[in-house]
């Protein structure tokens, strides 16, 4: 495979194709669905060519599957889809978590409900990666708003998860999926690249699930004299089922623990614009880059307006926004779909400053003169 | 070679298993460990993947590498772990419910990608883990839980429809044939390609309860009584084969499974691809 290396210009999903290879990905399943098939179609291209496998399967349910079993067997392991595959993909993504498999999602996330307008933007997943999958789990979600940065985060992503044990999600929208523009793609050497823990005890005290301090486990693939057990039932530090309410107690609050603890690693927010401005616009994804032009056009009108953008959606960047609420006068939440994130904004808004909520659910872009208008009307209230 | 015998492949902490008593699932599981023994496995070479269900917690007793998935999906996981590992054996052990009901698309697709695993289906005509229902191979009119009065659809017959979708290798045995039971798992495990074993089992607590006769005993009696051989199968009537089940090795064959297919294809423009990267 000729890796491309320097200034390139190419489609986001592109970019994710060859930074989940830089990264280490050997495997992929899934399912056709636009806006993601681009990134099955370059897997089947390129994973040969790295000694990789890529597999159509019969269903995002078997896609899912089959990513944890390849990741079990050592091989990092990822897949691509969009809101009805996603939709599908839950029963396994709640396996992955609660086993503690590594693996990458990409949701190129379209218009929905349903079939809805395919396949027009939306970024109505936002709440789905959050409680999608049922029970309490802990989750980790990343969001790109350019081409870059979706390379980027899509290295992260694999980092994430190999660091945690724990599927990592990337969640994009067909605006940033589709697009295409300029990029630097880094020397292999200059990457990071993040391998999941190996074991260290003796093969006879060995158990998959025991945690150091750190709450993470050393899970040995398949095949390693480490023999290891994955179970979806509740599980002990064996890995074999028990059904003792302490060990279901402690095995979930341990999955949370070990995201928890590590917030301030895993969550990234980008401030753009007078970090003290009277009005904070918060946004992520495609809409983002709205409000980018927003706050460079609200500077020439003479009106102090900043952007907070969330790059890591879960764990949420409650800090981050909390200090937003706390800086600003008000703040608009701008995003494709009802509100989903303006209400989680509102879960920390001990300091009762006025937020507005501006959506847009139509599977067109939010422009900057929705955003512009909705900030003049702010202010003058 | 270390050589292992059957006990290398249990789990001695678990056991005694869960299963009712006449249950076929710790005869088929003895069988499998002695299959594995017997091939000269050792229990790092062996991953079993198992779905949910009565059989779906045999994986509770094994000391191979394992993974028990959510249900219908271990065809689904197995695929995974095959490619992501080539040389490991990878074994599934489903039910009726798990392999060609819930999991019936992954049954099928494995067949036809003839992916390099093999699945021992155990079919007890029901689902026993909840309480008795009917599933996709249980017979037209059987009673059960959610067909009180009688099912009014058909069963699938497993073995068919491996053959059909393009399995390498397609057998249907019980535990009362144990012997058989073993040799047939030691072949499947053996043969490059996806490789079914259907092992009609008793259910004396729910399905047999209902439609045969409570006693454990009396239902090995029917797997003795109704399975019979492909030659004794043939000389039957059509009234009679509809009263039995034909036992044996149908499919043997040797298509070329999706790995060795996938290698060979993509190498075709990629000879000079290696270490470029």
């Amino acid at each position: 495979m000729n890796r491309p290396v320097g200034k390139q210009f190419m489609q986001g999903n592109e970019a994710c194709v060859f930074a989940a290879i830089d990264a280490g990905a050997r495997f992929y399943a899934g399912y056709p669905i636009t806006p993601s098939s681009e990134i099955a179609e370059l897997c089947a291209e390129f994973l040969p060519q790295v000694k990789g496998v890529f597999l159509q399967m019969e269903d995002e349910l078997g896609s899912m599957a089959a990513v944890i079993g390849a990741s079990a067997a050592g091989t990092k392991s990822f897949t691509a889809t969009s809101g009805p595959g996603f939709s599908l993909m839950q029963e396994n993504l709640g396996m992955a978590i609660y086993t503690e498999v590594p693996c990458v999602v990409v949701n190129v996330q379209r218009n929905g409900p349903s079939t809805a307008l395919a396949t027009r933007p939306g970024q109505g997943d936002v709440m789905q990666t959050r409680w999608g999958t049922h029970g309490d789990h802990p989750i980790i979600v990343l969001s790109p708003s350019s081409v870059q940065e979706y390379y980027d985060l899509t290295v992260r992503a694999f980092n994430l998860s190999e660091k945690y044990c724990t599927p990592v999600i990337i969640l994009t929208d067909e605006v940033i999926g589709h697009m295409k523009e300029d990029l630097v793609i880094p020397q292999l050497d200059d990457l990071e690249i993040i391998n999941r823990k190996v074991p260290t005890q003796s093969i006879e005290e060995y158990r998959p699930y025991q945690t150091g301090d750190d709450d993470i486990p050393a899970i040995a693939p398949f095949g390693s004299d480490y023999i290891v057990h994955i179970s979806s039932s509740c599980h002990d530090e064996t890995g074999f089922s028990n059904s003792k309410p302490q060990t279901a107690d402690k095995l979930v609050r341990r999955l949370h623990r070990k995201i928890d603890r590590n917030i301030e690693d895993i969550v990234q927010v980008e401030w753009f614009g007078a970090r003290n401005a009277d009005l904070c616009i918060i946004a992520y994804g495609a809409v983002s880059r709205t409000a980018k032009q927003v706050v460079v056009d609200a500077e020439e009108k003479g009106l102090s307006v900043n952007l907070l953008r969330i790059i890591t959606h879960w764990p949420f960047p409650d800090a981050q926004v909390k200090e937003a609420l706390n800086q600003a006068k008000a703040v608009i939440v701008a995003e494709m779909n009802l509100g989903q994130v303006a209400q989680e904004i509102q879960r920390l808004n001990s300091s009762h400053t006025p937020i507005y909520s501006l959506t847009r659910i139509d599977g067109e872009m939010i422009i900057p003169s929705q955003i512009m208008s909705k900030i003049e009307e702010v202010m003058r209230s | 070679m270390t050589t292992h015998t059957h006990k290398d492949f249990l789990d001695q902490r678990h056991l005694p298993h869960i299963w009712c008593p006449g249950c076929g699932d710790g005869i088929v599981l003895r069988a499998y460990t002695m299959a594995l023994a017997e091939l000269g496995l050792a229990p790092k070479d062996v991953v079993t993947v198992t779905g949910i269900g009565c059989w779906g917690k045999s994986d509770d007793y094994v000391a191979t590498h394992a993974l028990h998935g959510t249900h219908g999906r271990a065809l689904a996981y197995a695929t995974g772990v095959k490619l992501g590992n080539p040389d490991l054996t990878v074994v599934t052990l489903m039910g009726d419910g798990d392999a060609v009901t819930i999991g019936g698309n992954h049954f099928i697709h494995a067949a036809r990608r003839n992916i390099d695993l093999t699945a021992i289906v155990v079919n007890n005509y029901n689902y026993g883990m909840t309480g008795g229902q009917y599933s996709a191979t249980t017979p037209l009119n059987s009673k059960t839980t959610t067909s009180p009065l009688g099912n009014a659809e058909p069963g699938f017959d497993i073995c068919s429809l491996a053959e059909t979708a393009g399995a390498n290798f397609v057998a249907r045995t019980t535990p009362y044939h144990i012997v058989s039971l073993k040799n047939l798992l030691k072949q499947a495990i053996t043969k490059k390609g996806f490789s079914v074993v259907e092992v009609i089992t008793p259910c004396p607590t729910y399905f047999g309860r209902y439609n045969i006769n409570p006693s454990p005993v009396a239902n090995m009696h029917w797997l003795k009584e109704k399975g019979v051989p492909v030659a004794k199968y043939q000389q039957m009537t059509e009234e009679e084969q509809a009263q039995h089940f034909v036992i044996g090795a149908f499919v043997n064959k040797d298509r070329p499974d999706f790995y060795t297919m996938y290698q060979q294809i993509n190498s075709r423009n990629g000879t000079e691809r290696e270490g470029e990267r």
